[in-house]
């Protein structure tokens, strides 16, 4: 069926009506498609692994220092050092394992709501309300002016929801309030490639754990979960069952699922392979958002942070919840498992930050 | 009936505040089914309307799914610090599991009505406090810090609020005696949301990517007490949202394009793929500290590094080399795994596949002003004739590679390096993990030494570098 087939014969709005029906077809027969090989559901074939015992999962660490709400943060890869930022402009770099204070810079924005640690371990990225993000090299010398030698990285016309970098130090990948992602050139400034198909605010991206690939996940406020090709662009997957907004987007460790946790008060899991939503992690009781998510290594585990001010622990294959964390006073705004596996972090708007393990 | 409380707790929460809270309330005082509300003797006189905190636990606990009680109390208490319902004697916003009186806030005042009353409205209601002669309305210390600060920052304004709050009491004597009891009950549990005593939890508090887009994003502006509302500046993220754009027919062309591309996907049942996740995580829960304890211990439980220092030796253990045998890319991601890796291959005499892949990732990870001189080098290295190092792609991959040296970026190698990366999986990888060398390193004991503490991201750097002999 060519709807350009009589352009003269139709209206503008008559193509566009055509043009509609057309793609909401498609689009329900990719749901149908999708339907047709769901032949088990995942718990269902969990059924037959040992359930997991009691967890003592404490708090290991409280990090003290932030004067307002933690927003984000991130891990450095030598497994012990994290950078975080918050909504008085803060952003903080802490050895968690000494709970020392390392660095800190002020923003001359508030609500930085994204942050992100080089693998290098030598500079940090962040950014929020000031619509950029910035790369700051980190100082041996701790008395030096970390400020002085802010770079300027990126630039979107909405506040920058999210920021990481790639592989390297020399490029960092963004989303934003303006309803894209995009990726630069740390060095230059320069956009090396944007990334358009949301409909709405960007709030989340994660890059896929692979050697080899170029593809990242992105989550929003039209409630869809995106996955990209890094090179093209293209947007190469796309999934919407979410009631609301998605708050987080995780990759699953081998890279072929990846979780999401949204203001619906559910969390779901998504296979790539499947090509569909493969899980819905909720229970009657938890009528809070889900702010945050992250696996732990074997990716048995889901960590979750809610808006309820909890940390719910997931059992990802039966589908089950295995421990809900309290500690924090105000809502839980990020979680993130350290790099070897040993530990999370969760911050939150009580201004702290935990490590659990 | 609990089936229908179920129900509509599993409704969606579409905004910040939730209308699945609104309906436990609603289920809470419900005349046939909620909690027990009655007006308490106490004294000479009498509290109206209260039920004791007990029985609202009692009432979450009442479907079977609220287990433990601790979750029911937290909920309870969530519920409670939004404004809900309130204790009657306290400013701060709890739930008790035991006989302390609460009583239900009145719909007008719910969250859901968006209010974000002014200064000026918490002036007149402070101002009008200290007009009422009851000693258990007398201001609290940070009440009485509150009216100062307001009295400065409104000393032009004040004859206006003084006015304004004497009106209003003229209003509330004239109420029936009980009447006024619970009114100004409720008013006060209201700015005990609003303005809520310090150390305690604001819950009007909205995260600033959500609040220009909430059901009613002008939010409440009406005044608590009819004054004039101060100019509201926009909110600082967006201008106000414009209506959803119909989508232009590019952008349907596009669409359509894109569903056409994903039905011709490929897609697995569901039962391989649950196989999948499940022998995934099966393979490395022996690496999940979450799972199985660390040996020798997990730093932060133990407050003990060694694991980490371990695991920064080039001395690695038979757990880090089992993983090697996962996958290539267990391999790949490791430095000491690629060390060993190239090594045997440099045995054989063909490393120039692992050097060339080696090569092409650092190249993707230089800054772009770099990439035009990195890929002349790589093509010299690697494939021109007469490479010294020459690899073997397939023509095609060559074709291409040929070309896009000739216009450089940064994935002008990405078609012969997925050649490769194939070629190394299933040839130099399965021979490696056979080797006597990697056998060996699987049997071999652990030493345990007490060894310094290594940067393990810097080694990284120096070890690429030396391998593919690039300037």
């Amino acid at each position: 069926r060519d709807a350009c087939a009589e352009p003269h014969q139709l209206s503008k709005g008559e193509t566009i009506h055509t043009l509609k029906t057309e793609s909401e077809t498609l689009k329900a027969k990719l749901e149908e498609e999708r339907a047709k090989l769901h032949d088990v559901e995942l718990h269902q074939v969990a059924e037959k692994i040992e359930a997991l015992g009691q967890f003592v999962m404490k708090t290991r660490r409280t990090l003290k220092g932030h004067g307002n709400k933690v927003l984000c943060m991130d891990w450095c890869r030598d497994k012990r050092r994290i950078v975080s930022s918050s909504q008085d402009g803060k952003v903080i770099v802490w050895d968690a394992y000494t709970t020392n204070k390392e660095h800190a810079v002020t923003m001359p924005c508030t609500w930085v709501m994204a942050c992100a640690y080089a693998p290098s371990g030598c500079a940090v990225a962040c950014g929020g309300l000031d619509n950029k993000c910035s790369v700051y090299p980190l100082s041996l010398d701790k008395n030096e002016n970390l400020a002085a030698k802010k770079k300027s990285v990126a630039m979107h016309t909405n506040y920058l929801s999210s920021c990481s970098f790639t592989n390297s130090d020399m490029q960092i990948l963004t989303s934003s309030g303006d309803g894209t992602c995009a990726l630069w050139d740390v060095e230059s400034g320069q956009l090396l490639q944007s990334f358009h198909g949301h409909s709405a605010d960007v709030l989340s991206l994660n890059l896929a754990p692979s050697e080899t690939g170029n593809t990242f996940v992105s989550g929003g406020c039209d409630k869809k979960a995106n996955v990209w090709d890094m090179r093209s662009g293209q947007n190469v997957q796309s999934f919407e069952t979410h009631e609301s907004d998605i708050n987080c987007v995780k990759y699953y460790p081998s890279g072929d699922a990846f979780a999401t946790g949204s203001d619906d008060a559910t969390c779901r899991l998504y296979d790539l392979r499947a090509d569909r939503e493969v899980a819905i992690y909720s229970k009657e009781s938890i009528i809070f958002g889900a702010s945050s998510v992250d696996f732990s290594l074997s990716g048995r585990l889901l960590f979750a942070g809610y808006n309820d001010y909890t940390i719910n622990v997931w059992d990802v294959l039966k589908g089950t919840r295995v421990a809900i964390l309290f500690g924090h006073e105000n809502r839980v705004s990020t979680v993130r498992v350290s790099p070897d596996g040993t530990a999370f972090c969760s911050g939150s708007w009580d201004s702290t930050l935990r490590i659990w393990a | 009936s609990l089936e229908t409380l179920l129900a509509l707790l599993t409704q969606d929460a579409r905004r910040e505040n939730s209308p699945n809270m609104e309906d436990v309330i609603g289920r809470m005082q419900d005349e046939k089914n909620g909690i027990p509300i009655r007006t308490v003797k106490s004294f000479l006189s009498k509290i109206p309307s209260v039920f004791s905190g007990c029985h609202f636990v009692l009432g979450l606990l009442k479907t079977p799914l609220f287990v433990p009680l601790v979750e029911a109390l937290h909920l309870g208490t969530l519920m409670a610090a939004h404004g809900y319902f309130f204790p009657i004697s306290d400013h701060v916003l709890t739930l008790k599991d035991d006989g302390t009186f609460y009583r239900f806030q009145t719909p007008y005042f719910w969250p859901s009505n968006c209010w974000e009353p002014e200064n000026t409205d918490y002036a007149v209601y402070l101002c009008k406090r200290t007009m009422q002669n009851k000693a258990r309305l007398e201001l609290a210390d940070y009440e009485a810090e509150s009216l100062a600060r307001l009295q400065r920052a409104f000393a032009r304004k004040w004859e206006f609020i003084f006015m304004q709050a004497e009106a209003q009491a003229k209003v509330d004597k004239k109420r029936d005696k009980i009447e006024r009891k619970i009114l100004d009950s409720q008013e006060r549990a209201f700015w005990d949301v609003h303005r809520p005593v310090p150390g305690c939890v604001n819950t009007t508090e909205v995260d600033i990517k959500k609040s220009s887009r909430m059901k009613n994003p002008h939010k409440t502006r009406k005044s608590v007490y009819g004054l004039q509302n101060d100019i509201r500046s926009h909110s600082p993220t967006h201008t106000p949202a414009p209506e959803t754009k119909q989508p232009t027919e590019e952008e349907l062309r596009e669409q359509i394009k894109f569903w056409q591309a994903q039905l011709d996907r490929h897609r697995l049942k569901m039962s391989k793929v649950a196989e999948s996740l499940l022998s995934y995580t099966e393979q490395y829960s022996d690496y999940d500290p979450f799972l199985s304890t660390p040996d020798p211990s997990n730093p932060w439980i133990s407050d003990d590094t060694t694991l980490w220092e371990m695991e920064a030796s080039k001395e690695p253990g038979q757990t880090r080399v089992r993983r090697w045998g996962f996958g290539i890319d267990e391999v790949l991601k490791d430095p000491v795994g690629r060390e060993q890796f190239l090594k045997f291959l440099e045995s054989e005499f063909s490393s120039e596949n692992l050097r060339f892949w080696l090569a092409v990732q650092e190249l993707k990870r230089r800054p772009i002003r770099e990439v035009p001189t990195r890929v002349q080098e790589i093509w010299e290295e690697f494939l021109a004739p007469g490479a010294p190092s020459a690899i073997n792609v397939d023509s095609k991959s060559y074709d291409k590679t040929t070309q896009n040296v000739k216009d450089p970026g940064r994935y002008a190698f990405e078609d012969a390096q997925e050649h490769i990366y194939k070629l190394m999986k299933s040839d130099s990888y399965s021979r490696f993990i056979r080797s006597s060398a990697y056998q060996e390193l699987l049997q071999a004991k652990k030493k345990v030494k007490h060894l310094k503490q290594f940067d393990v991201s810097h080694k990284n750097c120096n070890i690429v570098k030396y391998y593919y002999n690039l300037k």
